[in-house]
Order: structure tokens, then sequence, then C-alpha cells
């Protein structure tokens, strides 16, 4: 049979970077085929030129054994190739239908094609089992069945080659693993699937093939059945990856931050925190589980004096934090910073980088009044050179404090943000979602610091919706569900099923 | 393509040349519509602004006051804010420092006077920039229509307080009176005589220290970097700790404040009294500067000249040639928007796909 997918010896470079270099592969028809790397690796690229985004420098591909040019995406419809983005295109305030006529409505009323296609996406859905309501608008949807509507799209355009961008990053686990029955669905009509993403599980459980790249070039292409979760990391990153860091015996010292019945109530009247108490002593990582939604950002965005709580009491170190009588919390993150809070914020390009400002700018967001001065201006000399340390220490790529924050990747990104909160010598440290977007090679460095740090004494609030990352770093663990705490549980006693239910609001005990 | 993968040099040069050189292309085939040589045309407009010597110091003359006004809509920028009541804020700066020139003039030395009364024009033009700052910050209303309207807010109030106060008994020019010489703004052909007879005068001196401290404090201080910050991306600027509102309240007051000062070149500089609408639309032309400037203090004095030029060179133009009716000025403050403010990267992807080209 011919590959529905294959590139031969694929170049491509941006600049003075080698984005692909002689990438060759092929995806068999009717299957599953996984592509990983960390970021960098070259996937997305490669993809963008499977897509019609980019045009290689050199090489062939072929769809279906024929050799295509694909110039544009509209080619690459044409030829059966839709792509699913990790950004969802859709309009927001428009119905299903309506985003999946978008582009197709082909004559100038509307009416009579709206009905032909309502009827045709129906259809669909009941031969996909796809549980979505034609009429419904997007924005009432959740992330899990937003998606689906970008699927139905690819579908109603009659895609055969399936082509996934991170497609689990934002969904739940259930949301997932009704995105794996759907796929499955599709594998079992002849559908051709690409699945890009960094979760290791997720290729071992749905993918048939996994093409590992790294630095541009294809390290292996393999059958998923013949390879584990090690050895895939071991590909992507180069290096043996060690899943169990060391850390100092669990050994709690004094009291850092108590938290007691803390409420949270929006302007639409909805209560978001309920009765939230809890406390982190020096030297423990106390860590947040959680579907995201449940109120981890609102309860890190009042720790870090961002928010304004509806009632409740904070105390770092015996002392009430500073809020009371207030109207807004507009400059409040400054008073609780000097306090000793220092915060890695879940959102890192929205609150924590600045991207048009330099790596070295952004190195002191946020501690920008106790920067050196020489005669009254802001001493340059002294900030690069601190600046230029933290890159080095953190290993910061490319190490240019000159460079635009934004051409970073995230994870050298989220490098930038941990080492200056971590140069701030913080009692308390609130790290929301630290390795959200980022890849294996960096994960590990970043879980190493952030024990060290509680090692050498320092309180850790983690709020982190990745199970492995909790079971990795957390002393204690309190599971949040609909804004309220479900359960608590040390770490030896950590038992992914258990919290699996207090996520879902369903006590145990 | 984005703007931001060009070199500096392409941003900060090229684009902006080659969108000034469009903008006067236009400009050249109106006035061959017209009925006259844009060759001629432009070269009567250099002679009459740059060459001429006189005429500088009237382009340098002008160009004070634009400095002083761009600067007010540049630094506002800097925080996000939109500020299109420069003008507004200029006017209600002349009165303020009308009213401590009417009070003290025959009282104190120049020496005192003087940096009195431009304190006056600073305050005025600062707390008329409040309201709009202050609304902004905490009740959310958009400063560019509270700005706009304060604009009209400004103008029928100048008009009442000048028609129903400030014109002297028996007098119908609808000014108020000659202030003393005390307050006088020294000429700078006091100096440097080959300049002839000329208003040009210490302002704008005064507009080039503005424009250097502008750039110190916007660059090299924490203020500074707060301010960007803040205008860059707010979430982040809330995270670490700045206060959205008092950053916001204080730049519209700086920069109300440097609308205000611009009044100062024109009103103590030349014509030594308050007129009804001396701005003269000095304010909308700091918008153009501001944009065209990329809020770069070099940027900044580089169109305020340009702009200079253009009101002086077009003002003779219109004398000599009968086709071009002085209005032609205008135009070409139109064009100059267009092309460097609404669309600035017009020639961002063709340079870029240009300099991708040569790399390989």
């Amino acid at each position: 049979m011919q590959p529905a997918v294959e590139f031969q010896q694929i170049s491509k470079r941006f600049g003075a970077v080698q984005a692909n270099r002689d990438v060759s592969f092929s995806i068999a028809p009717g299957s599953i085929h996984g592509v990983i790397g960390e970021n960098g690796a070259g996937k997305s690229t490669l993809m963008s030129i499977l897509y019609g985004y980019y045009r290689a420098d050199s090489g062939k591909l072929l769809i279906n054994g024929a050799e295509q040019h694909i110039r544009n995406s509209q080619e690459a419809i044409n030829l059966g190739i839709g792509m699913v983005h990790q950004h969802f295109m859709l309009v927001e305030n428009m119905t299903v239908l309506d985003n999946v006529m978008l582009g197709t409505e082909g004559g100038f009323r509307l009416k009579p094609k709206r009905h032909e296609v309502e009827a045709k996406l129906r259809e669909i859905c009941k031969r996909y089992s796809l549980d979505v309501d034609p009429l419904a608008t997007i924005q009432d949807l959740s992330v899990g069945v937003q998606q689906r509507v970008e699927i139905l799209k690819q579908i109603y355009r009659s895609a055969n080659i399936l082509i996934l961008d991170e497609p689990t990053a934002v969904l739940t686990v259930q949301e997932t693993a009704s995105l794996f029955e759907v796929l499955r669905l599709f594998k079992e009509q002849g559908k051709t699937i690409i699945l890009i993403t960094h979760k290791l599980q997720e290729i071992q459980e749905i993918t048939d093939q996994v093409t590992v790249m790294r630095g541009g070039t294809v390290i292996g292409s393999v059958a998923t059945k013949d390879t584990t979760t090690a050895q895939m990391a071991e590909m992507m990153v180069g290096r043996p990856i060690v899943t169990h860091l060391p850390r100092a015996a669990y050994a709690p010292g004094e009291m850092v931050l108590e938290v007691k019945d803390l409420n949270l109530i929006n302007s639409q009247k909805v209560s978001l925190l309920k009765n939230v108490s809890f406390n982190i002593r020096a030297g423990e990582i106390v860590a947040i589980a959680g579907v995201s939604g449940n109120g981890q950002s609102e309860l890190l965005e009042i720790l870090s004096g961002m928010r304004l709580p509806t009632s409740g009491k904070l105390q770092m170190q015996g002392k009430d934090l500073p809020f009371a009588g207030r109207k807004d919390a507009d400059g409040l993150p400054a008073t609780f910073r000097d306090l000793g809070i220092a915060h890695v914020p879940e959102d890192r390009l929205r609150d924590a980088v600045i991207k048009n400002f330099s790596v070295m700018m952004n190195s002191f967001l946020g501690y920008q009044k106790k920067l050196g001065k020489s005669f009254g201006l802001l001493d340059y000399k002294s900030i690069l050179k601190n600046c230029t340390d933290l890159l080095a220490k953190f290993d910061v790529r490319p190490a240019d404090p000159h460079l635009r924050i934004a051409l970073l990747s995230g994870g050298n990104q989220q490098k930038v943000v941990m080492a200056r909160e971590i140069a701030a010598n913080p009692k308390l440290m609130l790290v929301g979602q630290p390795t959200r977007g980022v890849d294996i090679g960096t994960i590990e460095s970043l879980h190493t610091r952030l024990l060290a740090m509680r090692d050498a004494g320092i309180a850790i609030l983690l709020v982190s919706v990745e199970l492995e990352e909790v079971r990795a770093l957390a002393d204690r663990i309190l599971v949040i569900s609909g804004g309220a705490i479900t359960g608590e549980l040390r770490a030896e006693e950590f038992d992914a099923t258990e919290i699996g239910c207090l996520m879902g609001g369903i006590h145990t005990h | 393509m984005n703007q931001a993968d060009l070199p500096r040099w392409a941003t900060a040069f090229a684009l902006p040349l080659l969108n000034l050189f469009s903008a006067l292309l236009v400009a050249a085939g109106v006035i061959y519509l017209l009925g006259e040589s844009p060759i001629e045309s432009l070269s009567i407009l250099i002679n009459a602004a740059v060459l001429n010597p006189e005429g500088l110091g009237y382009t340098l003359f002008y160009a004070a006051t634009f400095i002083f006004t761009g600067l007010s809509v540049s630094v506002a920028m800097q925080a996000g804010l939109f500020n299109i009541g420069s003008e507004g804020q200029m006017y209600v700066g002349g009165l303020g420092l009308t009213l401590v020139l009417l009070w003290l003039d025959s009282s104190l030395p120049g020496w005192l006077l003087i940096p009195l009364a431009m304190l006056g024009a600073a305050v005025f033009g600062a707390a008329w920039a409040y309201l709009p700052g202050y609304l902004q910050a905490k009740r959310g209303s958009h400063v560019v229509v509270t700005t706009i309207m304060f604009n009209f807010i400004a103008a029928s109030l100048m008009n009442y307080v000048i028609v129903g106060f400030l014109i002297p008994a028996g007098q119908q020019n609808t000014a108020s009176r000659v202030f003393a010489d005390a307050s006088w703004l020294p000429k700078l052909n006091g100096i440097l005589p080959m300049l002839g007879e000329t208003p040009l005068n210490i302002s704008f001196v005064l507009a080039l220290v503005a424009l250097v401290i502008y750039g110190l404090v916007v660059w090299r201080t924490t203020w500074g970097y707060q301010l960007r910050a803040t205008g860059l991306n707010q979430h982040a600027a809330h995270y670490a700790g700045i206060s959205i509102s008092k950053t916001i309240i204080v730049t519209m007051m700086i920069s109300g404040a440097l609308a205000g000062l611009a009044a100062v070149n024109s009103v103590m500089g030349s014509t030594h009294y308050l007129n009804l609408n001396f701005p003269a639309g000095a304010g909308f032309i700091g918008i153009a500067i501001a944009l065209m400037g990329r809020q770069h203090p070099v940027g900044i004095l580089l169109s305020s000249i340009l702009f200079g030029a253009l009101i002086q060179g077009g003002f003779d133009l219109s004398l000599e040639k009968a086709n071009i009716p002085p209005e032609t000025f205008i135009f070409i403050q139109g064009l100059i928007i267009l092309f460097c403010g609404a669309m600035e990267n017009l020639y961002a992807p063709a340079l870029s796909a240009l300099l991708k080209r040569k790399e390989k």
C-alpha cells in the first residue's frame, strides 16, 4: 500500500536557523502517527510545509504516492489534508453551523446552503458519534466540544489526512479520553491521523507509529509497540531523563502562609472559591491538583496580591497580609512581593513577561524599584551583568540579554521568569503551571530548581493540572474542585484514581 | 510578516522615510493636477523654509511648539494612551500663563516672571488632562473620547473667558491686553544675528532640553520603565506591582503639562497676548509628530522641524503660486498622518522580503 504522506529529504531554513534538515519518513494510510520532539525540534515547521503555510527549500512531498507542490492551505484542503490547530480558529459568537460553513458559503443567499450543511453535519455527528449541536453558539461550548467542532469542520471538508497540533493541551482527562475515542473511529474509517504532542503517555496509548525529531532532523521512526516512554524521551532529548529527582527528607519548618476561610465571589455572583483553608510551612511543596478552571487561577491571583478576596484571612509568617480596606488590588502585588512572596504566573505571556521588551528588561519585572542607580538613572551596566549571570545560571538559550523575549521558546521564557523570581530570594514561592508548553529537558531542569528551593527552606505552592508533575514535586497534595478543597493527601499516599475522583468533586472518604 | 522581524535601522529610518516619501509623492501628484510643477514647488518650499535664514528661523519657531505637543502625545502613547486632547490642553495652558502675567507682569522681574508663567501654563495644561486621566483610570471612560470632548469644552471655555473677561475695555480684538516687556522671551537672533527678523526664541532651546529629559525619563528611570510596561502589557504591569490607575493619571497630567508648555512659545515669544484660537491645530500636529517620530526624541525633533518647514514653506508657496491654496499644508499633513500612522507598515512586507532575498 502506498503511504498517505511521504516526506523525502525535506529541508527548510529561516535565516540562520535550519528548521528542517533532510527530513524523510512516511505515514501509512489508516494509521495514527505520532510526531514528537522538544520545542524547536522542527515539528511545527514540517506540518506547516505539509499544510501549505511554508514551502520546503528542497526535498519532495508525496501525498498518496503522487508528488505535490502545496502552495497554500487551500491546496492542502483540496488534497484532503485538514489541520486542527492548538489555538482554535473559531468565531466565538457564531454557531457551530456558521463556523463550519465559513469559507464555503457558495452563493449570495445563506439559507438553502445552511439547511444542506446542517443535514450533513447531523449525519457526520451520528457517524462519528460526535455529540455536537450544530445550532449551539461556540462561546457556550466547553473547550473539549470546541475542539470537536474543529474536527467536524475538517470532516465536513472531507479531510482524509488529519493533523492535530497538541490537541490535548487544553483538555481535561475525560475530554482527552473522548477525543481518543473519536480518533480511533476515524482510523477505523480508513482516515490517517498525524498527532503532534509532547505527552509521551498519549503517544503510547493511541499511536501506531511514532517519529521522533530533534534539532530539525528525524532521530527515528518506530512502531509504538516496540518502544517505551523512557526510550522515546531519551531519543527526544538525546540523553537519559531522570524521572525521580533527588530531594532532601521531608522536614517542614516554621509556618509561612496560613489561608483561612477564603471566599471569592465574582461580579456575576458566582462563587469561585469556597471556604478555602490551608497552610504551607518552610521547606515544603504543597500542590493544588485539579482540572483547570476550578478556582486555582483565582487562588494564585489572591495570594500574589493581583486580586482581592471577598472574605477570608491571609497570614504571612503570622502577620495579616495588608489588603483590608482596599477597593481594588491596583499596585498591591508590589506590597506582597516586598513581604517575600514571589510568583510564577500560570499565563506566562499575559502576566509574567512583556513580549516587546528584551530579555534583560524582563529580567527585573516586578523588582524594578530595587534596581541599581547611577546619578539617579538606571544603571544598565549592572542590570546587564545580573541578567547575563541569570541566563548563564539557568542555561537560557540563546543567552542573549538583548533579544526580544517573545523570540525565545516557551521553555526558555519560563526559565527567565523562574530565574527572576528565585533571584529575589522569596520566603514563599507561588508557581502556576510551571511546565505548560515546556519540553521534557526543560521540565527536568525547572523541577530540579523547585526542589532545590524547597530543600533550601522556601515554602512553595504549586498549582498544576498535570498529575505527573504533582507526583514529582509535592510533599502534600490538596485537591480542588468547584472552588473548594475536596481532599488532602501526603506524597506517599499518592493515588491517581483517588485524586481523579476528588478532582471530579467525589469524596471517597 | 511582522514588523518586529525587521532590523532596527529599517523600522527606525527606512520605513518612516519611505512613508514620508510616499506622502510627498501623492502631494506632488496633486500639485501637478492643480497645474503647477511639483519640482518647482518643492524648490520654492525648501528655499523658503530652510535655505533662507529668516525662513529657517520661522521653521524652527514653529518646530519649538510642535516639539512640546509632539512630546505631549508621545509620553501618553508610551503608556498606551492616545491623548487627542493636546490641542485643548495647550489652549488652557495658554490661559494659565496669561493669568500669571496679567496678575504679576508689572511687579516682577523677567527672570522670575517667565518661569512662573511657564509653571502656570504647565499646571493648567496638567489640570485639564487630569480629568480625562482620572475618568480613564477609575471609570474606564476611554481617553480618546473624553479628550476629544475636552477639546470642545476648552474651546468654548476659552471663548467665554477671553470674550467675557480678558478683552480690555474699549477694545474689539478678541484677545487679552499686551503683556509687559519683562515677560517677552529672549530671542535667539540676539546670539545668532544671521537669523534676521524672526520670532525664534529660547523656547526652542527649552524644547531641546525637554526632549533630552523625556528620553532620560522614559528609558533610564524606574518610572519610565513602569510607564512603558503599562503601555505594552497592562496585565504584566499589574503583576509587577505597578499601580495602573496612578500611572495613567500621572502620565496624562505630564502629557497635559507638556501641551500647556507648548503655549509658551507663541504667546510669550511672539504675540505677547492671549488671543482666540491661538493653538491653531498645533496639538493635532503633535499627534502626527508622535506617530511619525515613533515617540523617540530624535524622531520627534526631526518631524517637528519637518512640520515647521511645511508650514513655513507652504505659506510662501501659496503666496507665490496662485493655484496652490494655503490649505495645501493641511492636506500634506493629512497625507503624512495617513502614511506614517494608519499605514505605517505598508512597506514592511516588501522590505522584509527584499532583505530575506539578499540573505540567500
